[in-house]
């Protein structure tokens, strides 16, 4: 092996980009389309892509490409709905038009869904100083209609909530867990994936009809998996009285080897649970939404309510506060602090899980690092809400989830996480107790 | 299957460009953590900075590759000056936090295709090493990193090192790069501004007590680690493309396994443990696919390469439980960490 290629492989493998969209992108980059029908392939600079609907590529579409000094190309797409136009100039403009006549009937040009910046058959790109670039083009059903700033808004602000809600279930976790044993838990994020995986691997087994039962078993066993976790590693570091930043590097590295195992056994593909590509109503103007989306919505906040009562009522969920509280008062009171660690675990695990089942249907997509893109956010929203405070963390999960699906408004779709991340790097500068946390938590 | 095939590729991860990326920008990390104890968990940041500040100074500036070099080391000075000046007042685990938020930050700005025209957005940049440079993209770059190069075209050393002039070219002035690092760190650790940086990782407010401004010790220690980080990433540009899918948070964790196996409190660890990362990462993923394919293993050749990155991270959780002071460290070193 020539030892200057070797970053190559690399790449390729830790690509954990914004989903499969971003994954074909840096495919494109790493090796050029090998079957794109080529124009122009003498000249130095390219400018390539595909047509496709819904993944697939939709062959013979001409493409026609204007730019600098007059210059002038037409190609076909391949087989496989590629093409690829050699260009004379980088750091140059160049028009890029589909023709809707050539595409199969019924059919037109939609938004991108993964830049939503994409949108009609015309468009213009840059071919930046690398010399190089993609223009992709989305295909669907349909005329593409106009959507009013109102209308955006509602449905930015239903997605938001939606979101918000299965960061909730996966934030309280975090933050009881932290709460209670002080780990900031990095392996939170296999646990939802591993909802959607077992949910994945159960639909298999058991077939798309009883789809309601794989999801109970598949939390079933995230249960077991939260209850495992603790004893097998978790308990018997406390008992070593091992310090939070060795745990936390622990758990670092189980995040790794966990993701890792996921991608061994399910592969690098993103794959779908039943469902996913349910219809989607309208519910006034042009705000829509799916049958899934009520589903997960409605169960979210039962869930959510369910853990408040438990938290509030039961007896354990007063133990629970009690050591969040104070670990040692609470022991020398008599509460059985392992013992209620351990139902912590198992809970949180649990509502990890389901959170992790939503998000399959949200992104959509069941992937091996489907909660590592998730992971940051979740920590934003605990932190935000104030690491420990399990209330904190739903409010915090809804105001995250509110201002990423919304701040696509403003800023380009693709820098939707940065504002959360910057949310938190600012609330930690000051307020680091949160919104609902108390300042001695801190330090 | 040929063993001792797979035994010489490996063998030429121990000076490969990569390895001392790694080793570069662990050393880094050792100044921040095993020293400083600041817990940076961003560093694939710093590195990214490092990388694409090069590559953006040589395609878009326009500039020559030794001062769009200081470009991206300068970028990663910005970059632990913003993120410093704020943060090193918080808690370990929250600095831990921000800093990997702040990667991400960096990552996905990069990713963006906002800033497309500047930093090709997910097609990441080629081109930059100028004349015999990278694969795919060979004739653009104006006066690149290869033009430096003083050895006559060839193929030269010994198996497992038998390299063309370029590989070679690269490789010393990485080697170069890492001994005056090496040195540099060891001088500094073991000086009066070292025992300070100690004395503040073991207790601050002691330090302080003593009329020190901890801050300011603090703030030496991210920027003098992050400009190892961007020595890593320059060192990774010189020797291919640059992409944003490659500084993500998992290439912060490996680095942190690198560490933590040469030893977090020691001048040396960083380069022992990114030979061994690279080579046991090499061989490992060279093997099990080699097993796979003949039926020694029930899987496919795919899954085969994954199981490396699984031993990395349960290697990891071992190393924290079983030995945290690494292959090389002193257990005495590591008490600070709480």
């Amino acid at each position: 092996m020539r030892t200057n290629s070797t970053v190559q492989p690399r790449v390729s493998r830790f690509i954990s980009a914004l989903g499969a969209f971003v994954l074909a992108f840096g495919v494109l980059a790493l090796g050029t389309p090998a079957h794109a029908d080529v124009v122009n392939a003498e000249l130095p600079f390219k400018i390539s892509g595909n047509v496709q609907n819904k993944g697939v590529g939709i062959p013979a579409v001409s493409i026609s490409m204007t730019g600098p000094a007059g210059f002038v190309a037409t190609v076909l797409t391949d087989a496989d709905g590629k093409y690829t136009v050699g260009v004379p100039e980088k750091l140059a403009d160049y028009t890029v038009t589909v023709d809707e006549m050539t595409l199969p009937d019924g059919v037109a040009v939609i938004d991108n869904p993964a830049t939503e910046f994409v949108e009609a058959s015309v468009q213009t790109v840059t071919v930046g100083p690398g010399g190089r670039t993609t223009m992709n083009f989305f295909i669907g059903q349909g005329e593409r209609k106009t959507t009013s700033i109102f209308d955006q808004v509602v449905q930015r602000l239903i997605s938001g909530i939606n979101f918000g809600l299965m960061l909730a279930l996966a934030s309280v976790g975090l933050s009881l867990i932290y709460g209670t044993t002080g780990i900031s838990n990095f392996a939170h994020a296999e646990l939802v994936t591993f909802g959607a995986v077992a949910t994945y691997g159960l639909v298999a087994l058991m077939g798309g009809d009883l789809l309601w039962l794989a999801i109970i078993l598949a939390l079933v066993l995230s249960a077991a998996l939260g209850w495992g976790q603790d004893a097998a590693l978790w308990a018997p570091l406390r008992r070593r009285g091992m310090g939070l930043v060795q745990l936390m590097i622990v758990s670092i590295g189980l995040s790794l080897g966990v993701r890792y195992l996921y991608q061994f056994f399910i592969g690098g593909s993103t794959e779908q649970l039943p469902g996913s590509d349910a219809e989607r109503f309208a519910l006034f103007g042009s705000v829509t939404l799916s049958a899934i989306d009520i589903a997960s919505m409605s169960i979210s906040v039962i869930l959510i309510m369910l853990f408040a009562l438990w938290l509030n009522r039961s007896k354990v969920g007063k133990a629970t506060r009690a050591i969040s509280d104070n670990p040692g008062l609470a022991a020398s009171s008599g509460i059985d602090v392992d013992g209620v660690v351990r139902i912590v675990w198992i809970i949180g695990s649990v509502l990890a899980g389901f959170s992790g089942i939503l998000w399959a249907y949200f992104r959509p997509g069941i992937r091996w690092d489907m909660g590592g893109q998730i992971l940051l956010l979740i920590f934003a929203a605990t932190t935000l809400g104030g690491l420990g405070t399990a209330y904190g963390a739903l409010v915090g999960s809804l105001i995250v989830g509110i201002l990423v699906e919304s701040s696509s408004l403003v800023i380009p779709s693709d820098l939707k996480y940065v504002g959360a991340l910057v949310v938190l790097i600012g609330i930690l500068l000051f307020r680091p107790q949160g919104i609902l946390g108390r300042k001695e938590r801190v330090g | 299957m040929d063993i001792l095939g797979i035994f010489l590729s490996s063998a030429s991860f121990i000076l490969a460009p990569t390895t001392i990326a790694y080793a570069l920008a662990t050393l880094g990390l050792a100044l921040h953590f095993g020293y400083g104890g600041l817990l940076n968990m961003g560093m694939a940041g710093f590195m990214a900075l490092g990388a694409y500040g090069y590559a953006i100074g040589v395609l878009t500036f326009g500039l020559p590759w030794y001062f769009a070099a200081f470009v991206g080391i300068a970028a990663s000075i910005v970059f632990a000056l913003i993120l410093g000046i704020p943060t090193l007042r918080l808690r370990g685990d929250y600095l831990a936090i921000v800093t990997i938020a702040a990667a991400e930050i960096v990552r996905l700005m990069l990713l963006s295709s906002a800033f497309g025209g500047v930093t090709g957005s997910a097609d990441g940049l080629s081109g930059f090493n100028g004349p015999g440079g990278t694969v795919t993209n060979p004739t653009v770059g104006a006066g690149g990193f290869n033009e430096g190069n003083p050895i006559p075209e060839g193929v030269y050393g010994f198996v497992p090192f038998l390299d063309n002039e370029r590989t070679w070219y690269l490789r010393i002035v990485g080697i170069l790069i890492l001994a005056i690092a090496i040195f540099v760190v060891w001088r500094l650790v073991n000086s009066p501004w070292g025992r300070v940086i100690k004395g503040i990782r073991e207790d601050e407010d002691a330090v302080r007590s003593l009329g020190k401004n901890v801050f300011a010790y603090k703030l030496q220690v991210l920027i003098i680690g992050g400009v190892l980080g961007a020595l890593g990433g320059l060192m990774l540009a010189f020797a291919t493309n640059v992409n944003s899918s490659v500084y993500v948070t998992s290439l912060t964790f490996f680095l942190w396994t690198a560490l933590l196996l040469g030893g977090a409190a020691t001048v040396f660890g960083p380069l022992a443990g990114s030979i061994i990362f690279w080579v046991l990462q090499a061989f490992l993923g060279l093997l099990f696919p080699a097993l796979a394919s003949v039926g020694l293993m029930p899987f496919t050749t795919i899954q085969a390469a994954q199981i490396k990155f699984i031993i990395v991270g349960f290697a990891l959780v071992l190393l924290v439980v079983f030995r945290p002071q690494g292959l090389f460290g002193n257990k005495k070193e590591l008490t600070f960490v709480k």
